[in-house]
């Protein structure tokens, strides 16, 4: 099992040809409070870099992208009823939704926990 | 870099260092740069506001003096009765009110509150209008007053439930104010101007002191472990919870007070029939409206799901029609209410308590309400 993350502050933790996304335990310290989830529908075909749900705060609503293509396998439910959840782990029980990946080319451009770490510095 | 040459040039308050000292994520608002949370979080700063006590610093905010050249205080208050439909002449020693700057067509150039200090209007307008506020009224009263911007005094505000008690732990002389009470206070040994109001809908004070002892008196407050410092985040959804205006959002120059919402604040002296009938920018527009109503009005919308909706979306009769019929002026969500809560404009006709109208979020129209302002009871101690 790998985790990869993107310069959006997303992660993606691959098992097999499944990839399972979240946000970063920075992203959610930068959105602040949680108070919104929106999730893509199961079975949707995501394209690299398109919208795939939407995050918000008290203040704002952020875009969460496609880290990399493929379709949607399953979406996290937990988040429609307590969308907190992101705050307090973003990096685990909050995953947002799990994609069949299309193309592991895909997963060459993504960032290792080190250089991501160096990335958010 | 042009971010850093931006971020250099805006303006600090003299609280600078304590916003940072206490966690301040800084941002850039009306040229300043402000906390827009601490490291309590928005969420938390909006509650603790609603169930404890709050410090906002507003030393963003302009504070103007107008002073009488002929040393009546009335005269002051007919000369300001030119620029605001708002009757300031019945305004008493030691009492506030909440009036507008309409323009010739009845927009709104500024919102602003009024006080009577007895030998002076002592003014509180926008941070972003400041400026131009001033230059407007140098143009439209220099005649009868001397306008004295005041920009060595600071200006904080203290909201929530335990405002009072706070106070009166620093010796201030404030249980007997009622809310647009405003006077000089003496607090923690700091002479003070206070008043018993705010931005919140909670019971509170507003108080403006010299910027050299706003340190010293913030310090004293939050040392109180019923005060937290709050920032524009939840400054703004207290707000809107309370169902008031934010310039430039909410009202601005292209809205009159009656679309705005706003007629309970324009006394009866100054519309038609009146002692003092109109004699104010915009007259001609306004009047009319607050005899027979304005086409469109603001209003508190309430969608129906969790999803909030914010500024600029467009608002539908229903959910196929292709034409808007009005647009989301500020939206977000409501802590308190837990629930996503909003207003903007709307015709006449679908401006109802209780209509159902759609709001346009990332191409879903969603069925919203429209719901009586304020959104959550406010506590002001009348």
């Amino acid at each position: 099992m790998t985790t990869l993350f993107t310069p959006d502050h997303e992660w993606l933790r691959i098992e097999g040809d499944v990839a399972t996304v979240g946000v970063t335990d920075y992203a959610q310290s930068q959105l602040g409070d949680v108070v919104f989830v929106e999730l893509p529908k199961v079975g949707r075909s995501l394209k690299k870099a398109e919208t795939a749900a939407i995050v918000e705060s008290v203040k704002a609503a952020s875009d969460v992208y496609a880290p990399i293509s493929g379709e949607v396998l399953e979406v996290n439910d937990a988040l429609t009823a307590e969308p907190a959840l992101i705050n307090s782990d973003a990096g685990g029980k909050a995953w947002l939704f799990k994609l069949k990946i299309a193309d592991k080319g895909e997963l060459d451009g993504l960032m290792d926990e080190a250089a991501y770490t160096k990335h958010t510095a | 870099m042009l971010a850093r040459d931006q971020q250099s040039a805006l303006r600090h308050t003299p609280l600078h260092a304590l916003h940072l000292a206490r966690g301040g994520k800084m941002v850039p608002f009306a040229g300043y740069e402000m906390p827009v949370q601490y490291s309590t979080g928005v969420l938390r700063e909006h509650l603790h506001v609603r169930n404890s006590a709050g410090l906002f610093d507003v030393s963003h905010m302009g504070q103007i003096a107008l002073r009488p050249k002929s040393g009546r205080i009335e005269d002051a208050a007919r000369a300001l009765e030119r620029l605001v439909p708002q009757d300031i002449v019945a305004i008493a020693p030691g009492r506030q009110r909440y009036a507008q700057f309409t323009n010739e067509t009845g927009g709104i150039l500024d919102d602003l509150m009024v006080a009577n200090f007895g030998d002076h209007l002592f003014l509180v307008v926008n941070a972003a209008c400041k400026a131009d506020d001033e230059a407007h009224l140098r143009a439209g009263l220099s005649d009868a007053c001397a306008i004295e911007p005041l920009t060595e005094r600071a200006l904080i505000a203290l909201q929530g439930p335990k405002a009072e008690s706070v106070l009166a732990r620093l010796g201030a002389d404030v249980a007997a104010m009622k809310f647009m009470d405003a006077g000089p206070r003496r607090i923690d040994g700091i002479d003070c101007l206070v008043s018993r109001s705010g931005y919140t809908g909670e019971d509170g004070f507003e108080i403006s002191l010299p910027a050299e002892r706003v340190e010293a008196l913030a310090q004293a407050l939050l040392a109180d472990s019923a005060v937290l410092p709050i920032g524009l985040g939840a400054r703004d959804s207290l707000r809107l919870e309370a169902g008031l205006c934010l310039y430039g959002h909410d009202i601005d120059a292209t809205t009159t007070p009656v679309e705005g919402a706003l007629e309970w604040s324009i006394q009866k002296s100054r519309r038609t029939g009146g002692a003092r009938a109109g004699g104010f920018a915009g007259a001609d527009r306004i009047l009319p409206q607050l005899e027979t109503g304005a086409s469109r009005r603001r209003v508190g919308l309430r969608p129906e799901g969790r999803a909030p909706v914010r500024e600029g979306s467009s608002l539908f009769a229903d959910a196929v029609s292709s034409e808007a019929i009005g647009t989301v002026t500020s939206g977000g969500f409501g802590p308190s209410l837990n629930a996503p809560v909003a207003m903007g404009y709307l015709p006449s006709s679908h401006a109802a308590t209780g209509s159902v109208v759609f709001a346009e979020v990332r191409g879903q129209r969603l069925p919203t309400r429209v719901a009586a302002m304020p959104f959550i009871p406010s506590t002001y101690k009348r």
